[in-house]
């Protein structure tokens, strides 16, 4: 059949003349990845869960029940409906309590991954294009923050500011700034030397132009992927220093705080322990996933450093 | 090579000072000054509280604190506790080789169990092997270890009784001097009958907790270098020779695809001895990490100041080493370095 196979010629090349959709061509390659789809939707239940805590909570997060001290899940013996998920020590809403925490969750990750990653983008274009003195200094301070550890770093920091939510995404994003600097230099560097740089230079293009609307889209790809990672990255870290007790304070229903005095309960309620340690884990696990199947849909070259 | 070493030592100085610096800043920006912190109750005179400045040398151009802060840790003096009395290089080192003993014990769990998973994940690429290894090493990746930890302590030792909750060794039945610090070496040199077996059970539970990230990402990094190495012409070429899929895969793959693996072992080692915090929190393990968390809620701050110093160190020591033995690995990085 001729016209068929004519037909279809037409058809590929009405497609290849098609102007180029990257949102399309992305949530295809994105869609592929069952994983992240599922995590994608998780994340959005947990998003929703956030948003609309003070709706969908059946108690205030910081209500106490004076009648029921360490009353174990519905589903358990000796369990009340009352309290969906159970209370804690001193009688607050486990379920409650896990709703709001999803605020403070994912409001330290976004908060320090959006001010990292910006401040990031900004030294490292800065880095990249005036070079020299400035390069060799913005990479010596991002040396000297990676040499101190992580963890080392961020409890130095809340020791000097002292402990609560704002401290902790301030040691945060001072933990993390290096990732981005050293990214999006390496990446602007790469594309400065491209030749359709050299051609909006060559046609006018200002300093700043050139910085920001010729090279920075294309550097984007590995920013967002390192963004969504930072984003669990942040909340594990401030779970781990909301642990030790120098995250977000009580009565604050941080997941990573509602655990730190919790291990004297293991035995007699180990629920108190489990739960909120089981949000972060499955939030945790979702962005992964999720920035596992951005990284191989925005560049499948990308690897995880 | 020479200079390669030479061109990393001289790298490492003004991270050096500049680390002093930082942990030099601590104490001044603490709110409230030293001495008011340490007057106690009753309060003190203005006179003695200018004597006390003074004998702190807090009455100091702050360059010349500095300058004096330089000087003592260049001869050894990282400051004194102000709880204990005891010097703080000498607490460090007391309390080191238990974060150091869990931390290669957690590193060696993660190898072992991470490089095989991720081999067998890239030899069965895109089975329910692959996927259901590949699930677990992201989860590992993913898992809060504090919660971790006490998870496994709910189950293995308040549940089910296996295992021990905290320590390092059994108080009761066993005592020795610790002359290494390393508690699986003494007990051996010991020579009591059962005390390296009691030893080593005290450590399982730590060991698999902090080695849980680190198994993570070793599985993941094996898994994508032995996929790209096994796309290379000689392997192909150790298949065309009638090599044994063993062979080929055990000796002329993994060989290569170890390198980036191990590039990252090193750097990680170095990352766990401070990031085991929360694990010997959890487990009330007698390391540094501990004693850092306890000197905050202490307000020890030249304890924080010295420990902090002395660990970053140990981790910037820790990561040229791990650079020159990648010299040494990958002789492609030597001449470009």
């Amino acid at each position: 059949m001729p016209a068929d196979v004519a037909a279809a010629g037409l058809e590929v090349q009405a497609e290849a003349l098609a102007p180029p959709r990257p949102l399309a061509e992305f949530w295809r390659a994105f869609r592929e990845n069952k994983g992240a789809v599922a995590g994608l939707c998780i994340i959005a239940a947990i998003v929703f869960v956030a948003v609309f805590a003070p709706l969908l909570a059946p108690h205030p997060p910081i209500e106490q029940f004076r009648d029921a001290f360490k009353r174990p899940p519905a589903f358990m013996a000796g369990g009340d409906w009352r309290f969906p998920l159970g209370t804690d020590a001193v009688g607050r809403d486990m379920l409650s309590r896990l709703m709001f925490g999803a605020r403070l969750s994912l409001f330290i990750g976004l908060a320090v991954m959006l001010v990292s990653a910006v401040t990031g983008i900004a030294l490292g274009l800065l880095a990249a294009f005036s070079g020299g003195v400035v390069d060799v200094v913005i990479l010596r301070v991002m040396d000297l923050i990676m040499a101190i550890p992580s963890l080392v770093l961020a409890i130095l920091i809340v020791a000097v500011l002292g402990p609560s939510l704002t401290n902790t995404i301030i040691a945060i994003t001072a933990v993390y700034l290096p990732r981005y600097v050293r990214l999006m230099r390496a990446s602007a560097l790469g594309e400065m030397q491209k030749d359709y740089v050299t051609a909006a230079k060559v046609a006018g293009a200002g300093p700043l132009r050139v910085m920001l609307s010729t090279v920075l889209p294309n550097c984007m790809a590995p920013m967002i992927v390192q963004g969504a990672l930072g984003i669990s990255d942040a909340i594990l870290e401030a779970a781990g220093l909301g642990f030790l007790g120098l995250g977000a304070q009580p009565p604050a229903p941080e997941w990573g705080a509602m655990l730190s005095d919790s291990r004297e309960f293991l035995q007699a309620a180990p629920w108190i322990v489990t739960l909120p340690g089981l949000a972060i884990l499955v939030t945790v696990l979702a962005i992964n996933v999720t920035g596992d199947g951005l990284r191989d849909a925005l560049d499948p070259k990308l690897r995880r450093g | 090579m020479l200079r390669f070493l030479a061109r990393r030592l001289i790298l490492t100085i003004p991270t050096f000072i500049a680390l002093m610096f930082v942990t030099f800043m601590l104490i001044r920006l603490v709110p409230g000054d030293p001495v008011e912190t340490r007057r106690g109750e009753r309060g003190i005179s203005p006179e003695r509280h200018a004597q006390l400045l003074h004998e702190m040398g807090l009455d100091q151009p702050v360059w010349k604190q500095f300058a004096g802060y330089a000087n003592a840790i260049a001869h050894g003096d990282f400051g004194t506790s102000l709880i204990s009395h005891e010097k703080v290089l000498t607490e460090f080192l007391t309390l080191f080789p238990a974060t150091l003993e869990l931390s290669l014990c957690a590193m060696l769990f993660a190898v072992a169990i991470g490089v095989p998973a991720g081999v067998l994940a890239a030899v069965k690429r895109g089975t329910i092997y692959d996927q259901a290894l590949m699930s677990l090493a992201l989860t590992g990746y993913s898992m809060p270890i504090f919660w971790w930890g006490l998870q496994l302590i709910l189950v293995s030792s308040v549940w089910l009784g296996l295992t021990p909750v905290s320590g390092r060794i059994d108080p009761i039945k066993f005592y020795f001097e610790t002359p290494t610090g390393f508690m699986l070496i003494d007990s051996l040199l010991s020579g009591q009958p059962g005390a390296f077996a009691n030893a080593l059970w005290y450590l399982i539970l730590p060991t698999i907790v902090l080695g849980t990230v680190p198994l993570g990402v070793i599985a993941r990094m094996t898994r994508s270098s032995m996929l790209e190495v096994l796309g290379e012409d000689y392997v192909r070429t150790a298949c065309a020779k009638g090599l044994s899929p063993f062979r080929v895969i055990g000796l002329h793959a993994l060989r290569n695809a170890l390198i980036p693996v191990v590039t990252i072992i090193g750097l990680m080692t170095g990352a766990l001895m401070a990031g085991a915090v929360l694990t010997e929190t959890i487990f009330s393990w007698p390391g540094v990490g501990h004693w850092l968390i306890q000197s905050i809620g202490r307000r020890d701050y030249p304890a924080l100041q010295g420990g902090i110093m002395l660990i970053s160190l140990v981790v910037i020591l820790v990561n040229l080493v791990v650079d020159l033995l990648y010299g040494l690995i990958n002789p492609r990085i030597r001449h470009a370095g």
